[in-house]
């Protein structure tokens, strides 16, 4: 198990690579970018911040959880902190497991309690210029389209 | 009131002031203008009190009445006590991923 918060650009390859081991049947592979519309506006890049100390505790303690619930301690999370343009990725998650099933809910548990409760925030860059924090609870598109 | 011994004990406990480390991110920190702040309290004070002190604050009116709350970097109840030197971490809704 290894989690960082990190202010440089993200190797998924890298990351897939520290949890692949021959006992290991399955290495799920998440990576999360900045996508370039948002609730109908049009995204140039977002500022991720975070607190620090308190979201490397919180991300080690849900990666030490998804150890103990899914049986598999091969998982690798980095999260990026800093501005980031479309297409980069701000999240890279990877799972393994001897099996695939496990593997797959795994990498599911970690980005679902990361987005719940890793102290981070997104401030979105607009075309026409302005910027916008993100409140996820406010959200007033479709689900499918949430971030 | 019958029980002076305990009026007395709270009295003098009143007295005592203690100072904590507020912090403020993102949107919460752009509201009030700062992002770290240190609050006088009294002696046995709870997150519910850091809260009223930050309500009194120009550019409050942007927190919810009851944010989420960290203590020394663990999520905490507005009932957490705190003691001296604690870092109290106002935490508006977590946008990661």
């Amino acid at each position: 198990m290894r989690t960082a918060i990190v202010e440089r650009a993200l190797d998924p390859c890298a990351i897939l690579a520290e949890v692949e081991r021959s006992a290991n049947g399955a290495a799920l592979l998440f990576v999360g970018t900045v996508r370039e519309t948002n609730d109908r506006r049009a995204v140039t890049g977002i500022d991720y911040s975070a607190y620090v100390p308190m979201a490397e505790r919180e991300l080690a303690a849900i990666v030490a959880e998804t150890s103990d619930r899914f049986g598999t301690a091969d998982i690798v999370v980095e999260h990026r902190v800093g501005t980031l343009g479309l297409g980069e990725a701000s999240v890279v998650i990877a799972a393994a497991h001897p099996h695939r099933a496990p593997a797959f809910e795994a990498c599911r548990f970690v980005i679902e309690e990361l987005k719940r409760r890793l102290p981070v925030w997104k401030r979105e860059h607009y075309a026409d210029g302005t910027r916008e924090w993100i409140d996820p609870t406010r959200a007033s598109a479709p689900a499918e389209t949430r971030p | 009131m019958n029980c002076p011994g305990v009026l007395r004990a709270a009295g003098a406990f009143a007295h005592l002031e203690m100072t904590v480390t507020v912090l403020l991110f993102a949107s919460y920190a752009d509201a009030l203008g700062k992002s770290t702040l240190e609050l006088p309290l009294p002696a046995g004070a709870t997150v519910r009190e850091v809260l009223d002190r930050l309500s009194s604050l120009p550019g409050a009116a942007a927190l919810p009445p009851a944010p989420l709350v960290a203590v020394n970097q663990e999520y905490a109840s507005a009932d957490h006590r705190l003691r001296a030197g604690d870092e109290v971490a106002i935490i508006p809704p977590v946008a990661g991923g």
